[in-house]
């Protein structure tokens, strides 16, 4: 199906538009505003799907901002560029955030302040998805920054506990650095080349000097915003102590991040990456070694400590959502894991397949979680308990949140038939034929997740029913309909992932390897 | 939108594959036969009576809500064998924003390092 040119421009203007409305529509009833705000999202996520759609079918789609479409040299103008992935992370970000609006409906009822929470809710939105489509380095900043302020006013939205405002404070901290580093990276590329469109960057690119502190600079500020193991530590704090619809909306900023991750590699760096090779002394021995294999097998170090540690840590947890909070650090390993197999064996079909494998699971990595954090919101909304040593016997009260956790939980430990099942299947089997030993690892790993979240189910959920809870009730219908989406997403993708790998990953996987496309659809058209 | 056969398909894992359709109708087979299995065995439960009570050594059963087991006890065993691995971890995690901000630069300088040799 086609859509109109100037469609990628729509899907950001839209929550960014709403965001300035939803203090004036407040005025008139909460009721209003809530229904508002869902409609909005809920007409961003359609444009999405149609402009999916389009891409998924016809490949690479631009948007020049400023008048007329052509474009000219030098490029000054900002662009959308939107391929594969990009669509492919906007329908995981528009699929968090409405489902997370959902559930903030009944779930925030209670507070104050919702015009200014459901402003920036959609603030962070406009933000993340202008991560996702832009086509410009100073662009993606401009929208990082949009999103890393509405995150930080989210996460401490619960000013009247310290805990909340300390992770707001932490978060903000992490989020300003790589917001400097990035911009210091787009300062170098844009003082060597006179260009900030990533196609014409990545077109002129020459690895030089200050080429490769600009990709540490982006890479580490990137993958730090992403959340990977060591500069994860700021994830289970602001997780663990934003409101649980904001923890949700926060997966998809985290997963921007890594979208971050991925442009610059595959598609700014890809040309170069891919093509140098160096002699280098290795105990007397000369060796020669790629940028990309180096570079996978670095990813591949990183996810490997990731998943570790995020599984090792999430054991001890005894907070429900900061546990679950250390998963998301594991889980985004696997994530890692298939894509940094897939940059070192790249060029193989083991490589490609890896690559599907860790796309895939992005997408089931943030259904899952969001899952999971739902639940927990909803029993801390129940219960105003988050202490799994307290928590017991809520499967009696709670019957429908049980069964979506159970879902979850499933999910998340990478149990079949659920699409957890499916992704890691094909980042064990592919990374098996790179080394056995992180498939060993992978494997370990996720046996200890499911271990992980059997504790919390039969911490919160089995057990003799305790008098404190007796009144306990099943949560609002707005929270359930929120997880009930998750819950058939999980297994609308777990019982027919190949429908999901065909139009939807391998688009995405297609559109990260092909960084010519990309170049020449802007290039080319001059 | 998408033709039916579609969603019937198997999804390639690289050297493998998996349909979770097939899992299904093998996992309610087996199930239907452990069933069948089942109702082979004698009928001697009798609900109510002193089967049903627990037998703790001869020790007197606490009450329910006392019996269950909070979630810091769960897999002492595994997590007391891994202390020293708790140890160090739980020491990175000083939840001081400054170590945050160590760990960035601890990583940038590593790769630096290594961009720098290749």
């Amino acid at each position: 199906m086609n859509v109109p040119d100037y469609t990628p421009a729509l899907v950001v203007a839209i929550p960014l538009l709403g965001a300035f409305l939803t203090p004036l529509v407040s005025r008139i009833h909460d009721k209003v505003r809530n229904g508002f705000v869902i409609v909005v999202l809920a007409l961003n996520a359609f444009l999405i799907g149609l402009l999916a759609s389009d891409v998924f079918t016809n490949g690479i789609k631009t948007y020049v901002f400023g008048g007329a479409q052509d474009i000219t040299l030098p490029i000054v103008r900002i662009l959308f560029e939107v391929d594969g992935m990009s669509m492919f992370m906007a329908v995981i970000s528009a699929i968090l955030v409405l489902v997370a609006v959902i559930y903030s409906w009944a779930f925030m009822k209670e507070n104050t302040g919702l015009d200014k929470y459901y402003t920036l809710i959609l603030l962070m939105t406009a933000g993340m998805l202008g991560m996702e489509l832009t086509g410009d380095m100073f662009n993606f900043f401009v929208f990082l920054e949009i999103t890393s302020i509405s995150s930080c006013a989210l996460i401490a939205f619960w000013t009247h506990k310290g805990e909340s405002v300390d992770a707001g404070f932490k978060y903000i901290v992490i989020s300003a650095i790589a917001a400097l580093f990035v911009l210091f990276a787009v300062g170098l590329l844009y003082a060597q080349y006179d260009a900030l469109n990533i196609a014409m960057l990545a077109n002129v690119l020459e690895y030089t000097f200050l080429d490769k502190i600009a990709l540490v600079l982006l890479v580490v500020a990137l993958t730090m915003k992403a959340g990977i193991v060591p500069m994860h530590m700021w994830l289970p704090d602001a997780y663990g102590r934003a409101p649980s619809s904001v923890t949700v909306a926060l997966v998809g900023v985290t997963l921007a991040s890594l979208y971050g991750v991925f442009r610059v590699c595959f598609t700014l760096y890809g040309n170069v990456l891919s093509k140098i090779t160096k002699q280098i002394d290795f105990l007397g021995n000369p060796l020669t070694v790629t940028v990309n294999g180096t570079l996978g097998f670095v990813i591949i170090l990183l996810a490997i400590i990731t998943i570790l540690f995020g599984v090792i840590m999430a054991l001890r947890q005894i907070d429900f959502k900061r546990l679950i909070a250390f998963a998301a650090v594991a889980e985004l390993g696997y994530m890692f894991l298939g894509i940094g197999t897939g940059i070192a064996a790249m060029g193989t079909k083991h490589g490609m397949t890896a690559l599907t494998g860790g796309i895939f699971h992005i997408i089931n990595d943030a259904v899952d979680v969001g899952l999971l954090f739902l639940v927990a919101g909803a029993i801390y909304y129940a219960t105003k308990e988050l202490s799994l040593n307290h928590l017991g016997g809520l499967a009696r009260n709670m019957k429908y949140t049980s069964i979506f956790f159970i879902i979850g939980l499933l999910a998340v430990a990478g149990m079949p038939p659920m699409n957890g099942f499916a992704s890691k299947l094909i980042i064990y089997q592919s990374t098996y034929q790179l080394n056995p030993i992180l498939a060993i690892i992978a494997i370990l790993s996720s046996i200890l997740l499911l271990a992980v979240f059997v504790k919390v189910f039969y911490s919160a959920f089995m057990g003799p029913a305790l008098p404190k809870f007796k009144a306990v009730k099943e949560v609002p219908r707005s929270m359930l309909l929120a997880m009930g989406i998750f819950a058939a997403i999980i297994i609308v993708f777990g019982f027919f992932p190949q429908l999901i790998v065909e139009n939807i990953v391998q688009p995405a996987a297609n559109a990260l390897l092909g960084y010519t496309d990309y170049i020449t659809h802007v290039i080319g058209g001059i | 939108m998408f033709p039916f056969e579609t969603l019937l398909e198997t999804l390639k894992t690289g050297s493998g594959f998996w349909n979770p359709l097939i899992w299904i109708t093998a996992i309610v087979v087996a199930f239907l036969i452990m069933y069948i299995l089942r109702g082979f065995g004698k009928k001697e439960y009798k609900e109510k009576t002193d089967q049903t009570q627990s037998f703790l050594s001869g020790n007197p059963e606490y009450e329910k809500e006392q019996m269950h087991i909070k979630s810091s006890n769960m897999y002492w065993g595994f997590t007391e064998s891994l202390k020293w691995v708790y140890d160090v971890l739980f020491r990175m995690h000083t939840g001081d924003v400054s170590d945050y901000v160590l760990w960035f630069v601890i990583v940038m300088a590593f790769l630096f390092i290594l961009i720098g040799v290749i």
